[in-house]
C-alpha cells in the first residue's frame, strides 16, 4: 500500500490524473471521478423519489402502506382509463347496451361501430376454434356460410354466444344425438346402410335408390333421424340437428366419419360467454358473426332444397 | 475522516457490513408480507385444486408451460380488455408454486378455464397449429397415450398441506379415488363434489375412456383456471391492499 500521506495528492505521471493511493506492487488505481452529468442526475433522482413517495403508495409499513397524498390505486387508475375509453368511443358503447339488435341494424353509424368492435372482439376470443376468418374446422363450425346448425338470425346468433351449446350455462342450448351404434341401438350393417344413404343425400336425384344398401339407409333412416334431420334431411334448427342434404360437413363427409359421428355421436360444446364478455360485446359479436356472410334475415324461411 | 480501508482489508467486517445493508432492504420490502391477511384479499369461491386439477398442474409445470404462458392479469386496460378481471392473490394462493410466469410468447391462462371447449384443448394439445394456424407451440400429443401418475397424488396433497393449503385428511385419503372419479365419465362423484364443492365438474376430458390420461388432467387443471372466484362479491376499493396504513387513513 500506498506510504504517502493520504491527504496529500498524488498524480500519476503518464495521465496526469490523480490516484486514490492504493498501490498494489507498484500499480496504482486511478481516480476518475464519476461524470459531472451523472452525478446530476443522480442528485435530480433522489429528490424526484421523495416526491413520488409524497404522492403515490410507497413504503410498506406493519399494518398495510403509505396510501399517498391522492390515495392513487391501480384500480383506480384502471377505471378512471375504461371511462376514458368509453368517451373515445362516443358513448357508443353505451348505446349499443340498452339498443336491441334490430335497433342497432336499422342505424348505420351503430351497425359500422358494433361490426368493428364485434371484429375485434372476434379475434382475440372466436379464433382460436372458428378460425380467423370465421372458417371453422373439424368440429367447429364455419360462420362465413349459410349452412346453420342453431339459427343464423341475429338473435339466433345472440343467443348461441351469449348462452353457448351444451355449455355449463343453464340457458344453454341442449340437444343430444344419440350414439346409435355404442349403445347398441344400431346394428354396425345398419350403421353403414344409413351412411349410405346420408353420403347420397346431397347428391341429385340419387337418395336411397342406388343400391339395395342405400335403400336399406333410407328406411332405417326414415325410421329413426326424420325426427330431428327431417324427412329430406335438412335438418331441424330448434334442435341444433344439422341439414345433411347439402355438401356441408362439420366433421366430414367420407363415409368412414360419417359411420363414426353415427356410431359414437357428436355432441360438440361452444362455452358460454356470458359473464366473461360484456352484453355489449355479445351483441357486437352477433352482428359481426352475422354479417360474414351467411346471416339470415329473422322471419325469412331458411332454405331446404338441396 | 471515515476510512474504508479498515472494511476492504478486514473480510469479517465487511461481509457483517454487508449484511446489515442488504437486511435493511428485506425488512422493508419482506417483512410486512408476512402479514398475509394484507397482502391476499378475501374472496368468494376459491378452493384448493382436486386432485386431477393438481395432477394437471404438475404436468404443466414438468413440461415448462409456465415459461410461455403467465397467469397474471395486471390492472391495465388493455390486458383486463383482452383477457378479462386483473388477476388476485387469492386466485394463487393455493398454487405452490405460484405459476405468474415472466414471459408471453402465448397468451396469459389466468382466464381460460372454461373459455374453449374441451374438443378445442384436444385438438389445440394434439396439434397446435390444427386450430392455430400461426401457433409456435409444439405439440403435446403424447400426453393422450400416456396415464396419469396418480398413485402418489394423496402424497402431493399431504405436501401442500404442510405449506398452509387446506386439504382436509378425508380428502387426502380420498386423493386417488376423487383423481380417477374426476376424470371419468359418467362416474359416482358424490365424494368428490362433497369435499370440494358443487362447481367441480368431472368427465373425462380428453375424449378417452379407457384410462385418466395425463392430457385429462391437465385439460381437468386448464379448465379450473380463474373462474372461482366470484367476481359479483369482490370489491376492490374494500381490498385492504388498496387501502392505506390504518394510522393514516381518514
Amino acid at each position: 500500500m500506498s506510504t504517502q500521506d493520504p491527504h496529500k495528492k498524488d498524480i500519476d505521471s503518464v495521465t496526469g490524473i490523480e490516484t486514490t493511493g492504493h498501490e498494489w506492487d507498484g500499480i496504482k488505481e486511478l481516480n476518475n471521478p464519476a461524470p459531472r452529468w451523472w452525478l446530476w442526475v443522480f442528485y435530480v433522482s433522489v429528490v424526484f423519489s421523495i416526491g413520488y413517495w409524497l404522492i403515490y403508495p410507497a413504503w410498506p409499513t406493519l399494518s398495510g402502506h403509505t396510501g399517498g397524498n391522492k390515495g392513487w390505486t391501480e384500480y383506480s387508475q384502471l377505471k378512471e382509463d375504461q371511462a376514458e375509453q368509453v368517451l373515445e368511443r362516443a358513448g357508443l358503447d353505451t348505446k349499443i347496451d340498452t339498443a336491441s339488435l334490430k335497433d342497432i341494424k336499422a342505424d348505420p353509424k351503430l351497425y359500422e361501430f358494433a361490426r368493428a368492435a364485434g371484429a375485434a372482439a372476434f379475434r382475440t376470443n372466436c379464433t382460436v376454434c372458428h378460425g380467423s376468418g370465421g372458417q371453422g374446422g373439424k368440429g367447429f363450425p364455419n360462420l362465413v356460410d349459410d349452412d346453420w346448425i342453431w339459427g343464423g338470425t341475429l338473435d339466433d346468433i345472440y343467443t348461441t354466444i351469449r348462452y353457448g351449446v351444451r355449455s355449463t350455462s343453464s340457458n344453454t342450448r341442449q340437444s343430444q344425438m344419440p350414439a346409435w351404434g355404442k349403445d347398441g341401438l344400431l346394428k354396425s350393417d345398419e350403421i353403414e346402410a344409413v351412411a349410405t344413404y346420408v353420403e347420397e343425400l346431397h347428391l341429385p336425384g340419387k337418395k336411397g335408390e342406388q343400391s339395395a344398401v342405400s335403400a336399406q339407409g333410407a328406411k332405417i333412416f326414415a325410421d329413426n333421424c326424420t325426427v330431428c334431420h327431417g324427412e329430406k334431411g335438412e335438418g331441424m334448427q330448434t334442435v341444433g340437428a344439422p341439414r345433411l342434404n347439402d355438401n356441408i360437413w362439420l366433421y366430414g363427409g367420407e363415409h368412414a366419419t360419417i359411420v363414426e359421428s353415427i356410431y359414437n355421436s357428436r355432441a360438440g360444446v361452444m362455452p358460454t360467454w356470458e359473464g366473461r364478455l360484456s352484453d355489449a360485446t355479445i351483441k357486437e359479436l352477433a352482428i359481426f358473426v352475422h354479417s360474414l356472410g351467411g346471416g339470415v334475415e329473422a322471419g325469412a324461411e331458411p332454405t331446404t332444397a338441396p | 475522516m471515515f476510512k474504508h480501508d479498515k472494511i476492504e482489508r478486514n473480510s469479517i467486517i465487511l461481509l457483517l457490513a454487508t449484511v446489515l445493508v442488504v437486511s435493511i432492504g428485506g425488512l422493508i420490502e419482506i417483512v410486512p408480507l408476512f402479514r398475509v391477511e394484507m397482502t391476499i384479499e378475501k374472496v368468494q369461491g376459491m378452493r384448493p385444486y382436486t386432485p386431477l386439477e393438481l395432477a394437471g398442474q404438475n404436468i404443466y409445470i414438468r413440461e415448462g408451460c409456465y415459461l410461455c404462458h403467465s397467469q397474471q392479469i395486471r390492472p391495465l386496460k388493455d390486458e383486463v380488455e383482452r383477457y378479462g378481471h386483473y388477476s388476485l392473490a387469492a386466485e394463487s394462493m393455493y398454487d405452490h408454486p405460484f405459476q405468474w410466469g415472466s414471459e408471453r410468447t402465448g397468451p396469459d391462462l389466468s382466464r381460460i378455464g372454461g373459455k374453449y371447449s374441451d374438443e378445442w384443448h384436444v385438438a389445440h394439445l394434439t396439434d397446435p397449429r390444427s386450430v392455430v394456424p400461426e401457433s409456435v407451440m409444439p405439440p403435446y400429443a403424447f400426453l393422450k397415450t400416456r396415464a396419469a401418475d396418480l398413485s402418489n397424488i394423496g402424497d402431493h396433497l399431504k405436501t401442500l398441506k404442510i405449506l398452509g393449503v387446506p386439504y382436509t385428511d378425508d380428502m387426502i385419503a380420498n386423493a386417488y379415488k376423487d383423481a380417477i372419479a374426476q376424470g371419468t365419465n359418467e362416474a359416482d362423484t358424490a365424494g368428490l363434489t362433497a369435499r370440494y364443492g358443487e362447481k367441480v365438474t368431472s368427465r373425462a376430458f380428453d375424449g378417452q375412456t379407457q384410462m385418466v390420461s395425463e392430457m385429462t388432467a391437465l385439460i381437468a387443471y386448464l379448465q379450473r383456471l380463474g373462474n372461482l372466484v366470484d367476481f359479483t362479491t369482490y370489491n376492490p376499493d374494500l381490498d385492504p391492499r388498496n387501502l392505506p396504513d390504518a394510522g393514516a387513513a381518514p
